[in-house]
């Protein structure tokens, strides 16, 4: 596998939404002052009538995507991460997921990778409060392919979304021709060592620690769950029986995040230990984003290190 | 169907006045105050000036009306009982274990609720993407947004407003149900909340002041809107908390309880006599 050639999931957002675009004229976009980091802006230069800059007004940009979908059109609302779960969370509450209107609400620049921007920037708790809420679907996707895949799927659905997605360029996983489905994992591999249920930007660390491992004799699977919800309990239940250990790794808070879903289905199904690398409790700070998944233990170095 | 007669319409606002007080009254909570004063505006809209169609509640082409002070809703589902959507016997429902009369107006329980509301603050946000929505594809229809006037402490109607001016819609008419009320008393002590007019005029508004609780007036404002071009409507509806029932008007204390069974019949006295 050839991990070489970078690219960020909000890139690939911005790419799939104009393709979308011209296939579906009920898709409207909508941002908050952020287009050109976002990257909405590449949706914006082909179809400026169907863009809407609401400006620095997150909880209004939510609530009105949501009035877009009663009249029909299929909004995706963006803006980062810390701003769209966090900033406008009672409005994809109250206005979004309890209507369970068709709003995509894809956030980018989420978790520590952020960088530089630091704590104030770098959200840790999203998945945590998205996939509380009831009728939302929750995505979080690990490269191009799989990222370019989960925007167009979900414009085939009339659920809520939420895709979370990255600021950092990271690895290309996935051939062109590689065959998803929502609400269902990608397993790489098949080692019977350990399992490593990886998500967004960590599922390439996961990815380079295999390899490292296995030249040490050590053979893990890497588990991307890019749907966090519905997650797909079989793929957890069925590694955590065919593999010695179980590890999550996550650019989220371990509360509330991928490891603790992978815990919730373990507690129900097939009780057993799981490790959880994360950020524990704590806001990310400032520094250059590969120094800063270092720094929280989230990279392939850190899974190399449990064993 | 589109009565012009004043004094039909009152008889109809009395009507849906006398269905408020029941509904309250048979859920033992609810919110009476606000949604007497706003019975005049929906009844004027209702049954003078939105294109709807009871038989055919989803229509795309319809008018939209968002009750963004969602708690009036013993207001809105009076009048849309009234109105035929639903059986006036379903009031008796309100707020009761599986209603579909929720606390709060749910769109996807009860026909002709076009947004489900309740956090206050988030319906303006919610027309302004139906107006825009009814330009993209030059559908013609309308969207009314009725907000409380305590409502609009809340930030995001403000940006909502910028919105709505932005994008100069002016098939988007806001009324502010003006009753000077909130739960802990009056909105200029409460949050110091003044001029009003001035306020949305700045917001780049076409502003009407109306005595909201005024049929006549209230005809003569949504027929200005209608005729306004390049900016959005703002009404400001100046209305009594509690109308119609002497002992609940201007008196914060009823912004959201019930009235007991002596002052139910009091109030059901009062409002039949005015007929």
């Amino acid at each position: 596998m050839n991990l070489d050639k970078k690219i960020a999931t909000r890139q690939s957002y911005g790419e799939a939404l104009k393709e979308l675009g011209k296939e579906n004229e009920n898709i409207v976009v909508l941002d908050a002052d952020l287009s050109t980091a976002t990257k909405t802006e590449i949706f914006a230069k082909e179809f400026p009538n169907r863009f809407f800059d609401i400006g620095i007004s997150e909880q209004d940009m939510i609530s009105t995507a949501a009035g877009f979908a009663t009249c029909k059109k299929i909004p995706y609302a963006s803006t980062f991460a810390v701003f769209a779960a966090g900033r406008a969370y009672d409005q994809i509450r109250n206005s979004v997921c309890y209507p369970n209107l068709n709003v995509k609400i894809c956030a980018t620049h989420a978790g520590v990778t952020v960088g530089e921007d630091g704590a104030t920037h770098q959200m840790l708790e999203d998945i945590a409060m998205m996939r509380t809420l009831p009728n939302l679907q929750v995505f979080s996707p690990s490269d191009d392919v799989e990222t370019k895949f989960i925007i167009k799927e979900i414009s085939k659905i009339t659920s809520p979304c939420y895709v979370r997605l990255s600021r950092l360029a990271t690895p290309v996983i996935y051939d062109e021709s590689e065959n998803f489905e929502l609400g269902k994992a990608k397993q790489i591999g098949d080692g019977e060592d350990a399992t490593i249920f990886a998500t967004g930007v960590c599922v390439a660390e996961a990815l380079k620690a295999k390899e490292t491992l296995a030249e040490r004799g050590i053979f893990i699977r890497v588990v991307d769950i890019h749907t966090i919800k519905p997650i797909d309990k079989e793929t957890i239940i069925r590694c955590a029986k065919e593999t010695k250990r179980i590890i999550t790794v996550e650019d989220h808070s371990i509360t509330g995040g991928l490891g603790s879903s992978v815990c919730e289905v373990l507690a129900d199904e097939y009780p057993c230990k799981v490790t959880r690398l994360g950020i524990n409790d704590s806001f990310g700070k400032s520094g250059n984003a590969v120094e800063l998944m270092k720094y929280f233990k989230i990279d392939a170095d850190a899974i190399v290190e449990l064993f | 169907m589109k009565i012009t007669n004043i004094d039909e319409l009152k008889k109809i606002s009395n009507d849906i006045r006398i269905n408020i007080v029941k509904t309250v009254y048979n859920a033992k909570s609810g919110h009476p105050g606000g949604s007497l004063s706003c019975a005049d505006i929906l009844t004027v809209l209702y049954f003078n000036q939105m294109n709807i169609n009871p038989q055919d509640p989803k229509a795309d082409g319809r008018d939209r009306f968002v009750l963004s002070k969602g708690h009036c809703s013993p207001a809105l589902y009076s009048t849309l009982a009234k109105r035929g959507y639903f059986d006036e016997s379903e009031l008796l429902t309100f707020r009761k274990l599986d209603s579909k009369l929720q606390g709060h107006p749910d769109m996807n329980k009860v026909p002709g609720v076009d947004m489900t509301t309740g956090s206050l603050g988030q319906g303006l946000s919610v027309a302004n993407g139906m107006a825009l929505a009814s330009k993209m594809n030059s559908m013609g229809y309308r969207v009314y947004c009725l907000l409380g006037d305590g409502e609009i402490e809340e930030g995001q109607v403000w940006e909502a407003a910028m919105t709505a001016s932005k994008y100069k819609l002016d098939n988007l008419c806001v009324i502010v149900d003006n009753n000077n009320l909130q739960i802990d008393g009056d909105i200029k002590s409460v949050k110091g909340l003044n001029r009003i007019e001035e306020k949305f005029e700045s917001f780049g508004f076409k502003v009407i002041p109306v005595d909201g609780n005024n049929i006549e007036q209230l005809m003569d404002s949504f027929d200005v809107a209608k005729m306004t071009k390049g900016m959005p409507t703002a009404i400001i509806a100046k209305t009594v908390k509690g109308k119609g029932v002497s002992f609940m008007e201007n008196a914060a204390e009823w912004h959201g309880k019930a009235p007991n069974e002596e002052q139910v019949k009091m109030a059901l006295e009062e409002l039949e006599k005015s007929i």
